[in-house]
């Protein structure tokens, strides 16, 4: 008789998602950043939003309020319905 | 007295025996006058040929005693149509007698005889045969493993393992896992990160069984689970960290001895299985159940070799001091255990000190660099005295508080010495705070416990990672059962 073994894991399919389209131009388009409060993340964020400012970008800036854990859900919803773009920094 | 799908009971009256049992060879003089008066089925479940010259069914699978409970040997029923009707255990004359309507049953026996335990309630055997013959109270999905497979790589392969071979979690080993606890399988212990998914007390110890626990050892690690998968301890970010850090779990109570950990001689290495295999079998139920891998969400640039499990218990019996978790508020002598995001231990070595004054100034000294000589009041630390470094303050008559002020008085730092550029080194805290006096720890950010071997001026200290709101705040929870 073959073995049969309890799965271990959470038994959850992943779902796939298919990714968003990279835009043609950034021009007019709300791009949010999120800052994920680690040190000097702000000098790399504040640096790109001048550039995509410069190229017609509506910037948008966010911030988690500890790096150390997931953004808060309230976050996240408030930039999937303000922003089309989204940039995340990691910094150090 | 039965339970559904198993074999039908033939008409008349019906026994079940064993070899091995003195009551039921007594009574084969009895069983003899029984089958000539008015017939009689045996099922014998050791020793086919038993009764000697009586005809006899085996019950070698025991699947007629599991199936009709039979607890004790011999048990004599009245089965009608297919029916139990009446039974009676061991051997007691006045019940054959009404029983099988014979009288003068075995004049030459004793009015009264116990008989033994039936082989299909042997503890050995039990969880085998639920897992055979009983519907299932396991919820989880069935894999099997064909026949020409190694079950070892097949669990490599599916990515179940911390990188170690585990145990196969078969349903009888599942099953006594779960004697452990008194909780329904069913039930949910904690939502783990960081794919935020429930874990029933099932999983748990699917996971317990790779991990090589014993039955007595799951309800600490559902209790360690439920310490760390929150968001005060946050697991998620203790994963995710690039730092080298995972849950360190610290164990207290007279528990701890009872099932046999370590907290003497070599208390954090290898040797213990009840240490390693606790340890160990939480952070499978990160990786299985949460979806906390290597290289996906465990960022950790170095990791340490304590991500496969660090878990040690106090040396109260020995200790000077109260213990860590009566520190953190449970009654003494309730069993508990402390979550801590800890690196791997490093060694403090003071070979001289005689006096706790002296070896305050080591602990300090030693502890003033953790992570970086000049952070402060980043991160906690666990400080493990061991026995030969607790007798200095034993004998001084310092107490867990003492030692801890003494500690924490050492560790108030110049600000001159912690800003950035101070000492040709580049990394500290901002130049403004030059005139302050900042403390290395926060004033609940040094875990004192006592453990380790007996001979050895030595002691312990495990840093931590991010500590508070910001973080992870070490958690201490009672073990159930």
């Amino acid at each position: 008789m073959n073995t049969k073994l309890l799965d271990p894991t959470n038994e959850s399919r992943v779902a796939t998602m298919e990714m968003v389209g990279r835009p043609e131009s950034l021009k007019g388009l709300t791009v949010g950043l999120l800052d994920i409060a680690k040190a000097r993340g702000d000098v790399f964020l504040d640096r790109l939003e001048e550039r995509l400012s410069e190229m017609g970008a509506d910037v948008r800036r966010y911030k988690k309020p500890t790096f150390t854990k997931p953004a808060p859900v309230d976050l996240r919803h408030e930039i999937t319905t303000q922003c089309q773009v989204v940039i995340e920094a990691l910094a150090d | 007295m039965t339970r559904d799908g198993g074999p039908r009971l033939p008409d008349g009256l019906v026994i079940v025996v064993k070899r091995e049992c003195e009551t039921c060879r007594m009574v084969v003089p009895v069983l003899e006058r029984i089958r000539a008066t008015s017939g009689i089925t045996i099922y014998t479940q050791d020793d086919p040929l038993f009764p000697d010259g009586l005809p006899s069914l085996h019950d070698g699978d025991l699947a007629v005693s599991w199936h009709h409970e039979i607890e004790t040997v011999p048990t004599l029923m009245k089965v009608q149509s297919g029916v139990e009707i009446a039974r009676t255990v061991g051997w007691v004359r006045d019940e054959w007698e009404a029983l099988t309507g014979i009288d003068s049953l075995g004049p030459e026996l004793p009015a009264f005889r116990p008989g033994c335990g039936s082989m299909s309630v042997d503890p050995d055997l039990e969880h085998q045969l639920s897992a055979r013959f009983g519907n299932s109270v396991l919820g989880s999905r069935r894999v099997e493993i064909a026949s020409g497979e190694d079950e070892f790589e097949a669990m490599f392969d599916r990515g179940w393992t911390d990188g170690l071979p585990v145990v196969p979690p078969t349903e009888e080993r599942v099953l006594r896992m779960l004697g452990g606890t008194t909780r329904s399988p069913d039930e949910v212990v904690a939502i783990v990160p960081p794919d935020l998914v429930d874990v029933t007390v099932e999983k748990v110890a699917i996971n317990a069984v790779m991990a090589g626990c014993k039955p007595e050892y799951l309800p600490w690690v559902i209790a360690a689970v439920e310490a760390v998968c929150n968001d005060v301890f946050n697991i998620h970010g203790v994963l995710a960290t690039t730092m080298p850090v995972g849950p360190v779990i610290v164990a207290n109570g007279p528990g701890t001895r009872a099932i046999g950990m370590n907290s003497g001689m070599n208390a954090f290495g290898q040797g213990n299985r009840a240490n390693l295999t606790i340890g160990r079998a939480v952070q499978l139920v990160v990786r299985n159940i949460g979806g906390g891998r290597p290289g996906e969400v465990d960022r950790a640039t170095h990791g340490n070799p304590g991500k496969i499990s660090f878990c040690f218990a106090e040396d109260e019996v020995g200790s000077p001091w109260t213990s860590l978790a009566v520190s953190r508020g449970v009654a003494p002598g309730v069993d508990a255990i402390t979550v801590f995001p800890g690196e791997g231990p490093r060694c403090v070595v003071d070979q001289l000190a005689r006096d706790p004054e002296s070896l305050c100034n080591t602990f300090a000294a030693c502890l003033r660099t953790l992570h970086n000589p000049k952070s402060v009041l980043a991160f906690d630390a666990i400080l493990v005295v061991g026995p030969e470094h607790a007798r200095v303050f034993a004998e001084a008559g310092w107490d867990r508080d003492r030692v801890l002020a003494e500690l924490h008085a050492r560790l108030q730092i110049p600000g001159s010495e912690l800003v950035r550029g101070a000492n040709g080194i580049a990394e500290g805290v901002p130049a403004h705070l030059k005139d302050a006096t900042l403390p290395k720890f926060r004033p609940n950010g040094i875990l004192l416990v006592h453990a380790g071997g007996g001979a050895g001026l030595f002691s312990a200290i495990i840093g931590g990672w991010a500590n508070g709101n910001m973080g992870s705040e070490p958690v201490t929870k009672e073990v159930g059962r």
